[in-house]
């Protein structure tokens, strides 16, 4: 290993976390005068011009803030546990390209920090090793309300971690490839999300219940559980918990743009302009970073509009619907591409068609369960 | 000296803290807090041998499912303070002896038989190319099909076991 490779990745590391770090910084900005405009009103306007620098005094404030630690917690695991929460959300951003290549003083940059052939079962690990830090801080707290929601953030993660790796079976299917540069280059010719939405509406989902966002936000379900598993930190550790909230947003959004919408290229029907990244390699950034913007403005739209679901409903949704659903996503896109593969791709058409029957199915059914339910209670 | 022997030695050290760890820790979450450690401990011993996709299923499956599972059942249960256990008779000899009987065998695996040349701490060709996990899925599919699928129904009769278990009767009560 030279040098220069060594200081290319040091630099490369150090973009990727800062741009997590301000990213969070921003994405805080981002959702208060998101969700102020869409309650008429005003949002963080003073720090700075339009109020950007509100993030920054909002640091400040939870750093000089007293750090409370109530006697009876078990102090190692209390101590750890926002730590073991912050680190899976930055590494995971490890695997994922944000861009194609450049030449500088003749050596080949590749934007991204690491091309390996498991990158997809990567993610699925990461977000998976995710939940301890939450359980840690819910049972090390030694308090009834942060060890319920500890509870049920473990088991809400469990559950909707089926539906995720599923769902990365899809993109793999269609990639045919477990790297996700692989993945995103054969996003050439066609986005994902055209030939399964349905899939990249079950991942959506997914994503937000992985992350606890509204309308899964059980875990701190403020009038059931206080604040749940962060009840009894403050000061930077509860900034902790705060910031890896936020990452992990940034960062599943990352992964749904590079499975289903393409990644770091344009769309589809401009990849032979100068629109393109074979072109103009600088462009992917900017492409990645409009996408994961978009969807992050989706979540907090998300956020204003809906109640959060009840436990029970949010456990037999994923069991009992989003599942099955998965399932036959699965095997809708395996057969596609089978019959596109022995016949003619005409098939493949076949793959976004059933799968919106199947969706418009698994809506069907609750429509009407609700109703039934409704009508027993009346 | 290279630096795959330093690193494997440091591994194992820290893999046998974390398994004395758990083993001799008086609470039960913190026993299995070190039971992940130790698993993700072995997640980069496979990583050392050139077998990256074991190593992340071996995180995603061990670190990832079942160790979330166990937590939350001793959670649930409030199990985590150990109350003093009946101890079976003679239990330290029938242990102590099987011990005995194990380390006799490694000890005569590797002196007396001896370990073909090379095998151990050699990454498997195969596992570190590109294509091994296309290798593998074709190999599983081809011609370890059936024992895939027994696998696979056997884990279906497990799970509907579970619930047949567990689900509480509700006859009479209604």
């Amino acid at each position: 290993m030279t040098w220069a490779l060594f200081w290319e990745w040091f630099i490369k590391s150090l973009i990727l976390v800062f741009t997590l770090l301000i990213g969070f910084g921003y994405l805080t900005y981002y959702e208060r005068r998101f969700l102020a405009r869409i309650q008429v009103r005003v949002g963080p306007n003073r720090a700075g011009p339009y109020g950007l620098m509100q993030w920054m005094a909002d640091a400040v404030k939870l750093i000089f803030k007293e750090e409370l630690t109530p006697s009876r917690v078990y102090k190692l695991v209390f101590f750890f546990a926002p730590v073991v929460t912050m680190v899976p959300s930055i590494v995971i951003a490890a695997v994922i390209p944000w861009g194609t290549s450049f030449q500088l003083g003749g050596r080949t940059i590749n934007l991204y920090l690491a091309d390996i052939n498991v990158g997809v079962i990567y993610l699925m690990s990461i977000a998976s090793i995710a939940v301890y830090g939450i359980v840690m801080a819910g049972w090390a707290s030694n308090n009834k309300y942060a060890m319920m929601g500890g509870l049920r953030s473990s088991a809400q993660m469990i559950s909707y971690e089926l539906t995720l790796g599923l769902m990365f079976v899809v993109a793999i299917l269609m990639g045919n490839s477990m790297s996700l540069v692989g993945i995103v280059e054969a996003q050439k010719d066609m986005w994902f999300v055209m030939l399964q939405p349905v899939g990249y509406l079950l991942f959506f989902i997914a994503t937000l219940a992985e992350v606890n966002r509204h309308p899964f936000d059980m875990p701190e379900a403020e009038q059931e559980l206080t604040a749940g598993y962060h009840t009894e930190y403050s000061g930077m550790k509860f900034a902790l918990f705060f910031m890896a909230e936020y990452q992990k947003m940034i960062v599943v959004s990352m992964i749904g743009a590079t499975l289903f919408l393409g990644g770091y290229r344009e769309f589809w029907f401009l990849k032979d302009t100068f629109l393109s990244v074979d072109r103009a390699w600088f462009l992917g950034p900017f492409y990645l970073f409009a996408k994961v913007f978009i969807l992050l403005g989706i979540m907090i739209w998300v956020r204003a509009s809906w109640p959060r679901i009840r436990y029970d409903r949010l456990m037999s949704f994923g069991w009992k619907i989003l599942i099955p659903v998965s399932l036959a996503v699965v095997f809708i896109t395996a057969a596609g591409i089978l019959l596109a593969e022995m016949y003619s791709s005409l098939w493949m058409w076949m793959v976004p068609v059933l799968s919106l029957v199947v969706g418009l199915i698994a809506v069907v059914v609750i429509y009407r369960d609700l109703r039934r339910k409704a009508y027993a209670r009346a | 000296m290279n630096i795959d022997l330093i690193l494997f030695i440091i591994l194992a050290l820290v893999a046998i803290a974390t398994a004395l760890g758990m083993l001799l820790s008086r609470n039960a979450v913190y026993s299995a807090l070190f039971l992940v450690l130790n698993f993700a401990t072995v997640a980069v011993f496979y990583l050392l041998l050139g077998a990256p996709f074991i190593a992340m299923a071996q995180i995603t499956v061990y670190a990832g499912a079942i160790m979330v599972l166990f937590l939350f059942v001793i959670m649930l249960l409030g199990a985590e303070q150990l109350a003093p256990s009946k101890v079976i008779p003679a239990q330290k000899w029938v242990a102590g002896g099987l011990a005995f009987i194990l380390v006799a065998e490694t000890v005569y695996l590797l002196t007396v038989r001896g370990v073909p040349a090379g095998n151990i701490l050699q990454p498997a060709e195969s596992a570190n190319s590109l294509g091994f996990l296309q290798q593998m899925g074709m190999m599983l599919f081809n011609e370890y099909l059936l024992p895939f699928e027994i696998t696979s129904i056997l884990l279906l009769v497990a799970m509907v076991g579970a619930i047949v278990l567990t689900k509480q009767e509700k006859g009479g009560q209604k």
